[in-house]
């Protein structure tokens, strides 16, 4: 077992949507509890990243590790990858957290009822466990007393916080963000921030697609810059930051301080 | 008041036909709109293919039509299907049976396309949230995206109840002791038109009144986020 500190490797990601190339093959490898933060303009391939790691975007070549287990795919009829085994890839996604940018809380469940959902169903707890846990989790992010609410009578940046505490209640090995306050009104991106700041301190294992410069800045162990769908530099945030290698990192950087 | 001429209990009785008629009717329905709508949206070419001959049949052709060809086609169905058997004597299918039949299929083809607009309506993010967590396609739909469904097709439905409600009368003609079917016999022996057919509409006007209310309840059953104080 020589590989169980890496807890999350992409190997050459390929992803076209028609005869556009979104990335370009992509590698990268996280340890446990590392926190990489993944920059780039819009249109790099970011979020793509991000979404092939669990195939909510099906990458057209390329393999994916997550504690040491190969998620195990297949040529699919459109010509791009699935899962060769879906109980493998449900199994895979349960230990795998992912925050949306647009939260996707279910507006019909109370926010008790959204985090305790898969944990019941996925995990099979009972509950008792269920609500329990979540309860914890509710104060963690700060809002045990709207518990009984439903996703519409709360705030975007408390709705972000649920969708936290949900992706957590699964307890999964690896958490990914695809831009977690871009949808946020600019005063409640740092109550989002903080909770995710918090986790980092507690030394979970993260990706963040993000633009918050000075965040990622703070909490990253490494810096990833994605131009057109390529790794255009990679390292510790003082490198990536201070002193990039690559003109083009060097451009953005003055462009976003 | 009107006076029924001891024609009450008829239309009574007639009230009650019509109301189950139009309770198994929208059950029945439901189901096939459902199917449809499943099907519509489904990855197979032959079962798009089926689901869209089938609303395009049933809605194309007045609901009249459709009561007549299931009773005299059942019935010549089940004859020939007899006769097979050795039995040669004139078979009657049952007209609340065909009545079911034909407002069950006319109800689902509407309903499908009902159905069909709410999944879609239902953004895709909602799926994804659940997929992401490891829960299965069909956990997902059942327990994240149809409660949603439903309340968004809702008004849709409701306004496809009142129409099949008002359609159960088209099972008159072919038998059915229906509220119309009770209020003509009433006609014929006492030869007041108006005081019948004026009664046979009042009932229809509060059975849709219940409906709507009802339609109305359970919309506000699906929205308790309206509802919660905190």
């Amino acid at each position: 077992m020589s590989d169980t500190s890496i807890a999350l490797e992409l190997t050459d990601i390929h992803k076209s949507y028609g005869s556009l190339e979104v990335l370009k093959g992509v590698s990268l490898k996280a340890n446990d509890g590392d926190v990489i933060s993944i920059l780039g303009s819009s249109g790099s391939g970011k979020s793509t990243l991000l979404r092939c790691i669990n195939l909510l975007e099906q990458p057209a070549k390329g393999q994916v590790i997550i504690g040491g287990e190969e998620l195990k795919l297949k040529t699919g009829k459109s010509g791009d990858l699935e899962a060769e085994n879906r109980k493998q890839l449900e199994d895979m996604r349960s230990r795998i957290g992912f925050v949306f940018q647009s939260f996707n809380l279910w507006p019909h469940k109370t926010i008790l009822g959204n985090i305790i959902e898969a944990p019941m169903n996925v995990l099979k707890q009972s509950r008792e466990q269920a609500v329990e846990r979540a309860e914890g989790l509710l104060k963690k992010v700060g809002l045990y007393e709207k518990k009984d609410a439903y996703p519409g009578n709360l705030s975007g940046g408390q709705q972000q916080r649920v969708a936290i505490a949900r992706a957590l209640a699964m307890d999964p090995q690896v958490l990914l963000f695809d831009e977690p306050t871009s949808a946020l009104d600019p005063e409640l991106v740092n109550e989002v921030l903080s909770v995710m700041r918090e986790l980092a301190d507690e030394g979970r294992t993260m990706l963040i697609v993000t633009h918050e410069m000075r965040f990622a800045r703070d909490v990253s162990s490494q810096v990833v810059f994605l131009h057109q769908g390529q790794i255009e530099e990679i390292g510790p945030p003082e490198q990536v930051f201070e002193n990039p290698k690559s003109q083009r990192v060097r451009d953005f950087m003055s462009s976003h301080n | 008041m009107i006076d029924l001429h001891g024609f009450g209990h008829l239309l009574l009785a007639g009230t009650w036909v019509t109301v189950k008629l139009a309770l198994v009717s929208l059950s029945l329905g439901l189901v096939f709109g459902l199917l449809g709508a499943a099907a519509k949206l489904s990855e197979y070419k032959v079962l798009r293919a089926i689901a869209t001959a089938y609303t395009t049949l049933i809605r194309g052709i007045p609901e009249l039509l459709i009561v007549f060809a299931i009773y005299f086609g059942g019935s010549a169905l089940v004859m020939a299907v007899a006769s097979i058997f050795g039995y040669d004597e004139y078979i009657e299918v049952n007209p609340f049976m065909a009545g079911v039949a034909a407002l069950s299929i006319a109800f689902g083809a509407y309903a499908t396309e009902v159905f069909r607009m709410a999944i879609l309506s239902i953004p895709q993010g909602q799926w994804e949230s659940a997929q992401a967590l490891g829960m299965t396609r069909s956990k997902t739909f059942f327990r994240i995206i149809l409660p949603q469904v439903w309340r968004v097709a809702l008004p849709g439905l409701g306004n496809l109840f009142q129409v099949l409600l008002k359609d159960t009368a088209l099972v008159s003609v072919v038998g059915l002791q229906d509220i119309i079917r009770q209020a003509t016999t009433a006609i014929s022996s006492t030869k007041e038109p108006f005081t019948f057919y004026l009664a046979a509409a009042c009932i229809y006007l509060i059975l849709t009144a219940i409906a709507t209310a009802g339609t109305l309840w359970m919309e506000r059953a699906c929205t308790p986020q309206a509802r919660y104080k905190g």
